[in-house]
């Protein structure tokens, strides 16, 4: 196997679209065995890819090639890592379609939720979207491009530890098993475990769903209420994740591996992440509108919301921790006022799935 | 209410019968069968990892299953040394496990050369005999009689037995994509899946494939269709190969998967009815089974391992659509959905196709009376469900030309992943549940059949779907003008669908409401004893048979329509 993977590193070479902080990470775990070419939108982030090997001053191991063209690194890679912000990356997806073809394998690692709507239509003006409305992003590479091979990596991976080689696992998630094979074989390494999910819609949720959560861990730091009810608020928001992920296709398996319980409670932990730092200046007083004008990038979990509340309209299903979160985002409800409810919601079985 | 339904006969695609694959592969039936034999064989093993074990379980499974179907299930077709060979398998394999110094590898020489024998034996079994004399023969037949017995019923008098006024076309109109499928079927093979609702369905598809020029595609069908003499004769001349849903086990059905996609790669046309068997509630099929589906896509794999990747070499799904405004056996099917859903306490089998006197009987009668049937042929795609241009190039959702082949590579090569072609049988069983809605056409009976049922329900909104069916019939009666408006509305909505290509409408829909109630009353289940929907003294619509309403509704289910109610 060793000298199988040592016989032809120079070979093969993998794609990675996207130099954010996790596409950096990925792109120089990648480039320890093999040939890895990344893709970045703006000129100078390649010259300064090629120069000095740095991505937006991130250092990048220099046998890592930088392009612009999209055209470029699809004929260079069959294995292509899309690690991109779910804000873009509808328009991303749709500008790399026409080159990319049935041979591709494409994984990506962006936790997010699109819309598909017809032309004309916001979020706004439908207000209830029913489930063939909304896209996982592996959804929207299937309906944007002909490539089948899809995956997607989600787990508790903060990019500043990966970056430390501190021990981390992420999970690899696809219906096929190649692609999870293949993922496996490029990523694994020593600090580095890569579990394989067939049911990559659960594994995309879960990575999704739990940004919610995070504001509302956010929401609990920020008022001070100690480690007992983050522990009850994990508990919850996982309940709630399962019978959300259900509802919208994925198994309540996933939700309580990695990707899932796993990725929850890193991120309700890490008080560095946009969307706890939402829920800690929300409880602090501020208005949604103060917080974003501060963020650079918007918050995944502020979208998620927004979204799960409209497909709360058309699904026979409570949500009780979205459905007071959206009302303290959008509806100007008291946060405190928000936790008493949450406080009095009659959960009184502990688990009710399975 | 004219329309542009096919009404000439097409010259055949190949005029000389020596170059059908068809008759080709009979003539190596032999060899084919050997083949076949072989390949099941291998797979097999490969399936047991080559671990005598494994294997020895497999055969021991196989024989005590067929043990109990001899025992408890045998029929007329069955041959008559089944019990001599499974008596000698027996013997054989005891032969084996007693004798204990055996090597490993002696042992699963011995198993092999039993396995063998079996697939040997199954894939003699499930292999066609094609004739060709006999396919002319039947041809002639089906096209001389049933046009005859059409003449006399519609020109009126003793010589119009002897007219031409009317042919079987005006009967059974075939409309959609036949240029493209005459075309391709000459330059790749054809993969041709249609929907299933009666056991008529596949003389009626013969019928369609020879009007429209086409060599004669080979078929699975039920082995227990070939105890009815009639139907025996009928399908092997129709190039069927058999399909005997008692056996269940993996040897047979590796068998019986290995002949088929053997028989696609060298190029014979085939037929699968995707559903598997008769769609017993009515509803166009949602769920299919995807066993011998996974052969095209297999087939289609192999031909691009051995650099067939040219049209030559190329495998084309094209979904058929059948409709009527009548399915005689709908009282026997909608008895079996209810009774599997599980809400009737038993249920007998009747099988109206029982005996070749009811078949003659029912064909008179549908050729004598004025139900018509319209088969509409979908567009073709490849076995990824993507569809083709002219050339029988894939094309993706763009418009932009893309290589099946590459749906296969990984590394640059074509590979051999059962689990990645799973998943592509899969998808490739949505898009034809897809294309089939799109391509299905609404006829004026299922318009008013599916707006009675709903209304009917929406009256009745605290019953479940059993108790309603169990509503007495005398208690049921809907104003003709609430139920006109209704109508309307459906009718509005399926035009809408139609507009965005999602659904298809038989011209007749075209008329006044009025004229389309009317038509659709009266061909609605027209020759059951109890009709679904009939108009009472008053004017009012009525049913005589909840299951028959529901059963003729459940063909507008699956497009949204129940939300109107």
């Amino acid at each position: 196997m060793v000298s199988k993977n040592s016989s032809k590193p120079q070979e093969k070479c993998i794609g990675v679209i996207g130099v954010g902080s996790f596409g950096t990470v990925i792109a120089n775990m990648l480039a320890e065995k093999n040939q890895v070419m990344v893709y970045a939108r703006k000129e100078e982030v390649v010259l300064e890819i090629n120069t000095v090997h740095s991505a937006q001053g991130k250092s990048l191991n220099p046998n890592i090639k930088g392009t612009s063209s999209p055209k470029e690194i699809c004929e260079a890679c069959e294995v292509l890592f899309l690690m991109i912000s779910s804000s873009g990356f509808q328009d991303v997806v749709q500008s790399f379609a026409p080159y990319l073809f049935p041979y591709h394998l494409v994984i990506h690692g962006t936790k997010g939720l699109c819309l598909n709507l017809e032309k004309g239509q916001t979020l706004d003006s439908v207000k209830k979207i029913k489930r063939s409305q909304i896209l996982t992003m592996s959804e929207v590479i299937l309906q944007e491009t002909v490539v089948v091979r899809v995956g997607c990596l989600a787990g508790p991976n903060l990019s500043k530890e990966l970056t430390q080689s501190l021990p981390a696992a992420t999970v690899i998630a696809s219906k096929y098993n190649e692609v999870i094979l293949e993922g496996q074989s490029l990523l694994r390494s020593e600090k580095f475990q890569v579990y394989g999910n067939s049911d990559i819609i659960g594994v995309e949720l879960s990575g999704v769903l739990k940004n919610i959560i995070a504001i509302a861990a956010g929401a609990l730091a920020g008022l001070k209420l100690g480690e007992n009810a983050k522990g009850l608020l994990i508990s919850r928001g996982m309940v709630e994740m399962v019978h959300l992920s259900n509802a919208l296709g994925g198994s309540v398996k996933s939700v309580i591996g990695l990707a899932g319980i796993g990725d929850l409670v890193t991120t309700c932990n890490s008080v560095n992440s946009r969307n706890f730092t939402v829920g800690f200046r929300l409880a602090n007083g501020e208005k949604l509108d103060e917080i974003l004008a501060s963020m650079d990038e918007v918050a995944e979990g502020i979208n998620t919301i927004r979204v799960i509340k409209a497909f709360l309209e058309t699904a026979d299903l409570r949500a009780p921790i979205t459905e007071y979160l959206y009302r303290v985002l959008f509806e100007n409800y008291d946060i405190k006022e928000a936790l008493q409810f949450l406080m009095k919601y009659p959960f009184n079985v502990d688990i009710d799935f399975f | 209410m004219e329309e542009k339904y096919l009404k000439h006969k097409y010259d055949p695609i190949i005029p000389s019968k020596n170059e059908w694959p068809v008759v080709k592969l009979a003539r190596e039936r032999k060899e084919f069968v050997k083949k076949v034999s072989d390949l099941a064989e291998d797979r097999i093993l490969d399936l047991a990892d080559q671990n005598p074990d494994i294997l020895k379980e497999e055969l021991e499974t196989t024989l005590y299953r067929e043990k109990l179907r001899i025992k408890q299930n045998s029929w007329v077709v069955d041959p008559d040394d089944e019990g001599s060979f499974w008596g000698e398998v027996k013997a054989s394999l005891l032969q084996i496990n007693t004798s204990t110094d055996l090597s490993k590898e002696k042992r699963l020489q011995g198993y092999k050369s039993i396995l063998n024998r079996i697939t040997s034996r199954y894939a003699e079994e499930i292999a066609s005999n094609f004739k060709h004399t006999h396919y002319k023969f039947t041809r002639s037949v089906v096209t001389f009689g049933f046009s005859r017995l059409l003449n006399a019923a519609r020109v009126k008098g003793f010589k119009s037995i002897f007219s031409n006024q009317y042919t079987l076309q005006d009967k059974i109109q075939i409309t959609g994509e036949t240029d493209q499928l005459r075309d391709l079927a000459t330059k790749g093979t054809v993969v041709m899946v249609p929907t299933h609702f009666s056991n008529l369905d596949s003389i009626l598809i013969g019928w369609t494939i020879s009007v429209l020029g086409l060599p004669p595609f080979i078929y699975g069908a039920g082995l227990n269709l070939f105890n009815i003499s009639i139907f025996a004769y009928f399908m092997d001349s129709l190039g069927a190969y058999k399909v005997d849903r008692r056996k269940k086990n993996l040897l047979y059905l590796e068998t019986l998967k290995t002949y088929s996609k053997e028989a696609i790669k060298f190029g014979c046309h085939s037929l699968f009815f995707p559903g598997g068997t008769r769609s017993r509630s009515g509803m166009i099929e949602s769920r299919l089974k995807l066993g011998l589906l996974s052969t095209a896509i297999e087939a289609q794999r192999a031909n691009f391992q051995e650099q067939k990747n040219d049209i030559s070499g190329k495998v084309f799904i094209v979904p058929v659509t059948i409709n009527y405004h009548f399915v005689l056996e709908a009282p026997s099917l909608i008895r079996d959905y209810l009774s599997i859903t599980g809400q009737e306490r038993y249920y007998k089998e009747n099988d109206e196709f029982s005996n070749s006197y009811k078949i003659s009987k029912f064909l008179f009668k549908f050729f004598t009376k004025g139900s018509d049937i319209s088969v509409s042929i979908g567009k073709a795609m490849d076995v990824l469900g993507n569809y083709v241009d002219e050339n029988g190039d894939s094309l993706d959702k763009k418009g932009r030309k893309i290589n099946t082949r590459d749906y296969f590579v990984s590394d640059g090569e074509v590979t051999v992943d059962h689990q990645r072609e799973e998943e592509y049988t899969n998808m490739l069983g949505r898009r034809i549940v897809e294309e089939f809605h799109k391509i299905n056409r609404v006829f004026s009976s299922h318009l008013v059949a599916f707006t009675a049922f709903e209304m009917i329900k929406a009256s009745n909104n605290k019953l479940d779907l059993f108790d309603l069916i169990r509503l007495p019939e005398e208690d049921i009666t809907i104003p003709y003008e609430e139920f006109k408006v209704n109508c309307q509305r459906v009718m509005d909505q399926v035009y809408e669908l139609k507009s965005q290509g999602l659904i298809n409408v038989a011209p007749h829909l075209q008329q006044d409401m009025d004229a389309i109630i009317s038509h659709g009353l009266d061909n609605v289940g027209m020759y059951h004893a109890k009709r679904p929907l009939i108009r009472d003294s008053e004017g009012d619509i009525v049913t005589e048979d909840m299951s028959l309403l529901y059963f003729y509704h459940n063909r507008l289910t699956g497009y949204g329509l129940e939300k109107l109610f």
